[in-house]
């Protein structure tokens, strides 16, 4: 078991090492350098060197790959060029914004997705599922662009209950945090669970037809205590992988839905640093998005693996 | 004795078309479960056996409704209770044993709670009792170790440790009647045996009541008192299990004891034309006309009711049952095979063939280092003559298919060769063959379901190899698939249509017609008709004979049923691990087991006659893997003589008869000790 558990882990650094190179070739081949970004127009001359000379970009590349991966590894992105200041200092705040918004959806918008998907489900074709089915199969397919724009028209303007656009001071309570961040969170949950609620529906129902519910039913188990012995382990377990695809696309930014809020996230800084051309801004997002996804899933896998013990009792005779 | 339990009364069960026509797929059943009592109910897939015996609990699939009718459990009727009323009485008075244990049993639960919570709902036992109680219960069953056992996982059970938790798990809640649905199938033969033995002890034992569902005649013969014959979806037989099965007296009754291949019996069974009516197809007349040869035109126009017939006990479903009283009892006959020109040439030669199915580690395979001594197939040595039907028998694990696909050349093999028309070595990767070589070896599939495309038209599916092979097109393209189809007796008209519209039958004749196009010299049969009905299963043994007697080709023949091995093959090769045991003409090998293994594999068979009983000689216990020294059977063998059988490989001794053997005993002793 510890033994997987470390072939994954190196699997997954693997993966990371791969990125960083792809990410930093990616960058060195596109034309102009960091210097003639920065500077545009005054990208001649004397300025030019100094610059060069300032940022090292005389040594070959091989050794400026060495260089930033060994200052990343100490966690050290180096510094973002148009703000001029630490990307450190830079990533902090969006991180935690993103934090917030990810971990509030995932809180709302998993339980809700279970129940949503046990109860469509269990009252397959009747009414209950009829009415849910039809709302999230509608909620998936509208995009988030517009959803989350009608949000801000009728709760926003029309209705004036919260605020369209997201201004959280540093400084700022729990009332307005929360109250800044509600309509986003609708937005993201709305697409978020009814996916999910989906895949939980088809799953209860593969299960609810298998042989050993008929044969809990068959030997006197109550509904309720077969739904939840013998019904839900089986049923969610595939679920997981889905949830920490999920909480990792939270993560990794939902792109169009801060930008429509003006959220300061990740996902708004992914597209503000490829806009300005800030270089190192990228390839650290690069960095930090790859680690996520990757941690996310061998945090699932080995989930899996722990619930099931056909997986595990697999694994432990190998 | 007398006591009715349960009583079901003109039961119609159906569920409603697309075209919103009423379709029932049982009609009219009525049946009486006497206390003490088993009651075999055999049919073949779609007569609606299982639905009734479900019913019988009071639960009917999802889509299924009762149409009329009612099923009295102790006067009360279980199709009108409420939920909570029949979660009182399953698994405390009417308890379940299902057909395949190992998808019965929840996997994420432990075997101990499986059986916990049948004791905690129907039993007032505490925590202490119950514990104890579950080791009661395993022990019952005959589980090793029931105190470590409580604690594993359904997974970690071998298929007749399955069974047997479930045998538990039912016997729990200490019901009156036990319903076991196909509780055998799929099971090997020393197992099925084993777990059918402990069946009957129970019924024994407990004085249970029980309805015992299968297709399979054989093991409905060990167990019941009483069988009831469904087909269609109606009763058409019931009676004394004795009579049913030495004089039955429906026509379908009869054909289906004649179309099973029997041990004991050289030669092809009977078959019967045709196959069952779908539900809803049928309109006016009796259910079984179109395949039935005593049918004439009252048959034609009105069903019969299922009639009474006092002095033989039995109610039957036909006008002309009396045809059948008192006709001599010819069941135990077969058709003749020619048989095949025994100084014919050599087709195939296996020589020391080994396969293994363990990947060679990446470091080893860079120091050249062979990794896996103790190979899954093993030493194989086997010379197959053109023309004729070589068997390979063997449970599950005994390697019979891998052999089958390494010959086919879709698996490597670690060591040895195989080679084909005089010494012609045939590579073992299939990409290195030749085009003409891969013609010549064609391969027929266990279940027709999934080998032929369903997307394809039958004409699809037969023009593919005629393309590939003879560049065939247009006309004579044509011409050759309705010859194909000619000679697996399928008419014209089948060219347009998708296999979906075919029967399971009609399925694997077009299965055996894409073998066939290829013009093949060697056909590999990988359980071919293990998942066809029992008389079906005799429509296409004869088929494949038929076409063998007209074309000259060669057999290889793959399956873990030992009657029709019996009823195929010229001769028969018994595996066991991997390992060949016995290799002999089949009528000799059938006569005169001379392996221990054989004896043991011959032993189990269940014949459908219940004067036959099987004899269990060995323990069933389940081998993971060969072992890694010595004789392959050593684990299990009940003849073994020592410490020889566990370090060296037994020789091979020929016997007078022909058969060869592996075994330190001589073959001349083996046969005494027999006796």
């Amino acid at each position: 078991m510890l033994l997987l558990i470390l072939k994954r882990i190196g699997l997954g650094l693997i993966t990371l090492f791969i990125v960083s190179l792809i990410t930093f070739v990616g960058v060195e081949v596109l034309p102009g350098d960091a210097c003639t970004t920065y500077l545009e127009r005054e990208a001649y001359g004397a300025a030019l060197d100094a610059c060069i000379k300032r940022l090292g970009l005389d040594v070959p590349a091989y050794e400026r790959y060495l260089d930033w991966a060994s200052n990343v590894i100490r966690g050290d992105f180096g510094y973002s060029l148009s703000g001029e200041m630490p990307i450190n200092e830079v990533l902090g705040p969006r991180v935690k914004n993103s934090l917030v918004l990810a971990s509030v959806s995932i809180l709302i918008g998993i339980p809700l997705a279970i129940v949503l998907g046990i109860i469509t489900a269990l009252w397959r074709d009747k009414l209950p599922d009829i009415m849910i089915s039809t709302i999230t199969i509608f909620s998936m397919t509208i995009p988030e662009f517009i959803s989350a724009t009608l949000l801000i028209l009728i709760v926003a303007i029309w209705l004036g209950w919260l605020p369209g656009i997201v201004i959280i001071p540093s400084d700022a309570t729990f009332y307005e945090l929360i109250s800044n961040i509600i309509l986003p969170v609708v937005a993201i949950s709305m697409i978020m669970t009814a996916h999910m609620a989906r895949m939980v529906r088809s799953s209860v129902i593969q299960v609810m037809a298998s042989d050993y519910v008929q044969m809990a039913i068959l030997k006197g188990v109550p509904y309720w205590k077969m739904v939840f012995r013998h019904v839900l382990p089986n049923a969610l377990l595939p679920a997981i992988n889905v949830v920490a695809l999920t909480i990792a696309w939270l993560l990794g930014g939902v792109v169009v839905t801060e930008v429509v809020f003006n959220y300061p996230g990740l996902g708004r800084l992914v597209i503000e640093s490829i806009s300005n051309r800030d270089l190192p801004v990228v390839q650290a997002l690069a960095i930090i998005l790859a680690s996520i996804y990757v941690g996310i899933n061998l945090i699932a896998d080995l989930m899996t693996l722990m619930l099931n013990p056909r997986l595990k009792s697999l694994q432990i005779r190998k | 004795m007398n006591e009715i339990i349960e009583s079901v009364k003109n039961l119609s069960i159906g569920f409603n078309s697309q075209k919103g026509k009423q379709i029932s797929i049982l009609r009219n059943v009525s049946t009486n479960i006497k206390k003490g009592e088993t009651v075999g109910i055999v049919g073949e897939s779609g007569s609606g056996k299982s639905t009734l015996a479900l019913a019988m609990m009071g639960y009917i699939k999802q889509g299924l409704f009762p149409l009329k009718g009612e099923c009295l459990f102790k006067s009360e009727d279980l199709l009108k209770m409420s939920s909570r009323q029949l979660e009182k009485i399953r698994g405390r008075k009417i308890a379940m044993i299902p057909q395949n244990a190992g998808q019965a049993l929840t996997p994420n639960l432990k075997i101990g709670y499986q059986i916990d919570e049948a004791l905690k709902l129907h039993t007032d036992l505490n925590k202490t009792e119950r514990d104890k109680k579950i080791s009661e219960l395993l022990n019952k069953v005959r589980l090793p170790s029931p105190e470590t056992m409580a604690f594993r996982y359904p997974h970690e059970l071998s298929g007749g440790q399955q069974q047997r938790v479930a045998v538990a798990m039912a016997l729990a809640g200490k019901p009156d009647l036990l319903l076991l649905d196909e509780p055998t199938t799929g099971l090997d033969v020393t197992t099925q045996a084993h777990v059918l033995e402990l069946l009957r002890f129970i019924a024994k034992d407990t004085g249970t009541s029980m309805i015992y569902v299968s297709h399979d005649l054989g093991a409905i013969a060990q167990v019941s008192d009483r069988i009831v014959v469904m087909y269609a979806g109606e009763i058409v037989l019931e009676g004394p299990a004795r009579k049913i099965l030495k004089e039955p007296i429906h026509p379908y009754t009869y054909g289906l004891l004649k179309s099973i291949p029997k041990l004991s019996l050289a030669g092809l069974p009977a078959s019967m034309p045709g196959s069952q009516p779908q539900p809803g197809s049928i309109n006016e007349g009796c259910s079984f006309y179109d395949r039935c040869n005593l049918a004439n035109d009252n048959c034609k126009k009105n069903s019969p009711d299922l009639e009474h017939i006092k002095e033989l006990d039995t109610n039957v479903r036909c006008f002309n049952y009396k045809e059948l009283i008192n006709q001599n009892n010819n069941l135990q006959t077969s058709i003749t095979k020619k048989s095949n020109n025994s100084e014919a040439n050599e087709v195939l030669k296996l020589k020391d063939v080994s396969i293994s199915y363990a990947k060679q580690k990446f470091f080893d395979q860079l120091l050249n280092k062979i990794s896996d001594q103790n190979p899954t197939v093993k030493d194989i040595n086997i010379d197959i003559k053109k023309g004729e039907t070589i068997a390979l028998v063997g449970e599950s694990g005994s390697g019979k298919s891998t052999i089958l696909k390494s010959i086919a050349g879709l698996l490597k093999t670690k060591d040895g060769q195989i080679k084909f028309e005089k010494d012609r070595i045939l590579s073992s990767d299939l990409k290195k063959r030749n085009p003409n070589d891969l013609r010549a070896i064609q391969l027929i599939f266990q279940n027709p379901d999934e080998s032929l495309n369903p997307n394809h038209t039958v004409e699809q599916i037969l023009s593919q190899p005629l393309k590939l092979y003879f560049n065939l097109s247009g006309d004579e393209l044509k011409k050759n698939i309705i010859d194909l189809l000619k000679k697996v007796r399928l008419g014209e008209f089948y060219m347009s249509r998708y296999p979906r519209q075919l029967s399971g039958g009609e399925k694997q004749r077009v299965a055996v017609a894409r073998a066939f196009a290829a013009k093949p010299d060697i056909i590999l049969c990988d359980e071919v008709t293990s998942a066809l009905d029992v008389s079906v299963q005799a429509a296409v043994l004869n088929l494949l004979q038929q076409l063998k007697e007209d074309l000259g080709t060669t057999y290889v023949f793959v399956s873990h049923d030992l009657a029709v091995v019996r009823a195929i093959s010229d001769r028969v090769a018994v595996l066991y691990q991997g390992r060949l045991c016995e290799i002999g003409p089949s009528q000799n090998v059938y006569k005169f087991p001379s392996h221990p293994y054989t004896e043991v594999l011959l032993g189990a068979v269940l014949e459908p006659d219940p004067d036959i009983k099987p004899k269990l000689v060995a323990e069933d216990i389940v081998e993971e893997k060969p072992p890694e020294k010595g004789c392959s059977f050593q684990g299990r063998c009940p003849r073994k003589i020592g410490d020889i059988c566990n370090s060296e490989v037994p020789p091979w001794q020929i016997g007078e008869n022909g058969n060869a053997i592996r075994c330190h005993i001589n073959i001349d002793e083996l046969a005494s000790l027999q006796q």
